[in-house]
């Protein structure tokens, strides 16, 4: 039910068993034949952690989608995709479903380390250009994401849409590289939900000194009006209580 | 004259260390003492007092022969939530308002007579005489709170075949994640669900209508939609740091408690931050419910700001009274302007002005006046926002064709039909955020259009 109705840039919300939370997760690809939704995610909370354990064929109590609004997919031209992390997951649809209305698709993923790295293979594929970042150097370009997108944008003039996901602090890096370029930026946010559905506000973020809510205005938003900072902070809310619950598991 | 007989409550001292439910309700006996008081009226207007006009002398007069069976089935026959009325409508402002004996004194105790039939006939296990004839005919409903499961009952019990669609993980709506343990245990609503389920009502949860399906595809497969999505759309008071750290609208502050659980973390996964000083902004229920819950998380100190004085507070009289009890302070006339933070961007103080009351406004109730180099700040932890709820946006947002008001409700005709054939709408959808039993009132009249829509086509 689901898949029928996914498009590039939305989300699900998810909950494990009567217990869990409900989590925001990217859909990064979905198949309308087979009914199927995929998820990608890292482990870095008590939620993951635990979805991470579950076998294939177990099931979870909850998951409904999509939400948010997806990205508009049209001719732009030349669009660059920054995948930071697991953001990767998050542009691998954009880049398929950009691609396939024939826009030159440079597609650019980061990570710490290059274990880290996911979708190299399948953005290779479906991209005109691939380019890798790590921080440490162990493989591609030795620095971050922005370097190469800075390489870019002074080689050749034409960049008409950046699509970046991933740390908020690349997001921020990213519109600052573009910033003064005039370039259009998109960056999809990820505050802390609790419904998903627009009722509670924990999501509120800061766009172009406005107050809007991630979930029903987002989660893609104009980058150079984001309060990346102001975002940043709202991140920290639970990390006392975030720490708890993986402790005690 | 007697006076009415009180219920036992859980002692303030400790229940404001709990969730469990504050009123404990009536033993048969005092029920039966308390159901005596009636003087059964020539011309009784409690029943008239009544949204969903409840046969109230009758169900009382068979609670007074310990007829409790009958009495629940009175009430049922016009009320599907019996159990949760009994608990939340404001009798004082409804059916008790017109007791003759409101007049003379205290009237006699309608609601909690209603909880008590209620609370008898669920711990019995309910029972329904038999299912309805099919009609063959398919309605989809909308938004599980309290419009849509009256609507959902109404129409099963004419034989529709009635498909209860949430977007939420659990049903109730506001119900549940609105209204606290401790004034509406879960369990009742669950109940009242069950009962529901027993008609044929089938029921999807964490189904989105609008992004998940869309109010057209549901109009392909039944002959008939209503909507009932509520006022879910917290109101800000669009005041300089209401952005910072521990500023809550009241909608996430008690969805976190109540739908998530979050006042049993680290046992649910869902935290709270537990505020040590907490400010309430708001006069109603829902400023009640999130001051009451904050003082049972945890809090030294929790206050209500109200720009108005105790007398306008829309809130129920029991809410405001078990309020005080428990060691809510009220600041009244009082009118937060801003909220200060930290360097860390959490909330640190909170900046008001006094008030006074002027001439009356459109709501008859005197309108607030600043009083000038009133100034004052607060030290509060934790700022929780109840200043009310707009109606949610998500299904006028993707449907076309739905006309909309200024106030972003749902316009409809004199029978709840919106704009667009076949789909009805009633409830805080249409009203704006009003109360449980006004919602039933309008699922009530909705389902009869649509009973009458459907026939005729």
């Amino acid at each position: 039910m689901v898949a029928k109705k996914a498009k590039p840039g939305q989300f699900i919300i998810l909950r494990i068993d009567e217990k869990g939370e409900r989590i925001p997760l990217t859909i990064a690809d979905f198949d309308v034949q087979k009914g199927t939704i995929t998820i990608i995610f890292q482990e870095v909370g008590k939620t993951t952690k635990r979805l991470g354990n579950l076998n294939e064929g177990d099931q979870i109590l909850d998951f409904a989608g999509p939400l948010g609004n997806p990205i508009e997919i049209k001719r732009y031209g030349r669009v660059v995709c920054i995948g930071g992390g697991v953001g990767a997951a998050s542009i691998y649809l954009k880049v398929k479903e950009l691609a396939k209305a024939r826009n030159k698709v440079i597609s650019i993923i980061g990570a710490r380390t290059k274990e880290l790295l996911i979708l190299e293979e399948e953005l290779q594929k479906i991209s005109d250009e691939l380019y890798i970042t790590t921080d440490d150097g162990s493989k591609g370009h030795h620095g971050f994401v922005t370097d190469i997108l800075q390489k870019l944008i002074d080689e050749r003039k034409n960049i008409d849409l950046v699509e970046a996901v991933g740390p908020v602090i690349m997001m921020k890096a990213v519109a600052n590289v573009t910033r003064p370029h005039n370039i259009r930026t998109i960056v999809s946010l990820n505050p802390i939900m609790v419904d998903g559905t627009g009722m509670c506000g924990s999501c509120r973020v800061r766009v172009d000194g406005e107050t809007k809510f991630t979930c029903v205005d987002g989660p893609e938003f104009d980058a150079h009006g984001v309060d990346f900072d102001h975002l940043m902070t709202r991140l920290q809310r639970y990390l006392t209580e975030e720490k708890l619950a993986l402790v005690l598991g | 004259m007697t006076l009415r007989i009180p219920m036992q409550e859980q002692d303030p001292e400790k229940r404001i260390k709990n969730f469990e439910e504050v009123a404990l309700g009536y033993s048969a006996d005092q029920a039966v003492s308390e159901a005596k008081r009636c003087l059964h009226c020539a011309d009784p207007g409690c029943i008239n007092g009544c949204p969903v006009e409840v046969d109230i002398p009758d169900f009382i007069e068979r609670i007074k022969d310990g007829s409790f069976d009958e009495a629940i089935r009175v009430v049922r026959n016009k009320n599907q939530l019996p159990a949760i009325c009994g608990r939340v409508c404001p009798h004082e402002n409804q059916c008790e308002k017109f007791c003759l004996l409101a007049k003379k004194g205290e009237p006699v105790a309608i609601g909690k007579l209603e909880r008590f039939v209620a609370d008898y006939d669920r711990q019995k296990g309910f029972k329904i005489s038999s299912k309805p004839k099919s009609t063959g005919k398919k309605v989809a409903v909308v938004g599980s709170g309290p419009a849509g499961i009256t609507v959902s009952a109404d129409l099963a019990k004419l034989g529709y075949q009635v498909t209860l669609f949430e977007a939420l993980h659990a049903t109730g709506g506001v119900l549940v994640y609105g209204i606290p343990e401790f004034r509406l245990p879960k369990e009742i609503v669950r109940a009242e669900i069950d009962y529901i389920k027993k008609f044929g009502v089938s029921i999807k949860t964490g189904v989105i209508i609008g992004k998940t399906i869309s109010i057209d595809e549901l109009l392909e497969e039944f002959d008939a939609v209503f909507i009932g999505t509520g006022a879910g759309l917290p109101r800000w008071m669009d005041i300089p740091g209401e952005d910072l750290c521990g500023v809550y609208s009241a909608n996430e502050f008690l969805t976190r408690i109540n739908l998530m659980g979050a006042y049993l973390f680290p046992e649910y996964d869902t935290p709270i931050r537990e505020g040590k000083k907490v400010a309430v902004i708001g006069g109603g229920n829902v400023a009640m419910d999130s001051a009451r819950a904050a003082l049972r998380l945890g809090a030294d100190e929790v206050c209500i700001l109200y720009r108005r004085t105790e007398k306008e507070m829309t809130a129920r009289q029991e809410e405001i009274e078990h309020s005080k009890e428990e060691g809510i302070k009220f600041k009244f006339l009082t009118l937060p302007t801003k909220i200060l933070g930290d360097e860390k961007g959490w909330v640190k103080k909170i900046e008001c002005v006094r008030m006074e009351l002027g001439d009356p406004d459109e709501s008859g109730r005197r309108k607030p006046v600043i009083i000038k180099n009133s100034e004052f700040t607060i030290d509060v932890d934790t700022v929780i926002i109840a200043i009310g709820q707009s109606p949610n946006p998500l299904i006028s947002r993707t449907t076309e064709g739905l006309q909309v008001t200024e106030r972003g409700t749902l316009l409809v005709d004199e029978n709840g039909m919106t704009s667009k054939e076949g789909v009805f709408a009633g409830g805080d959808i249409v009203s704006g955020a009003a109360t449980v039993i006004e919602s039933m009132g309008a699922g009530k009249r909705a389902a009869r259009a649509i009973h009458e829509y459907i026939s005729q086509k």
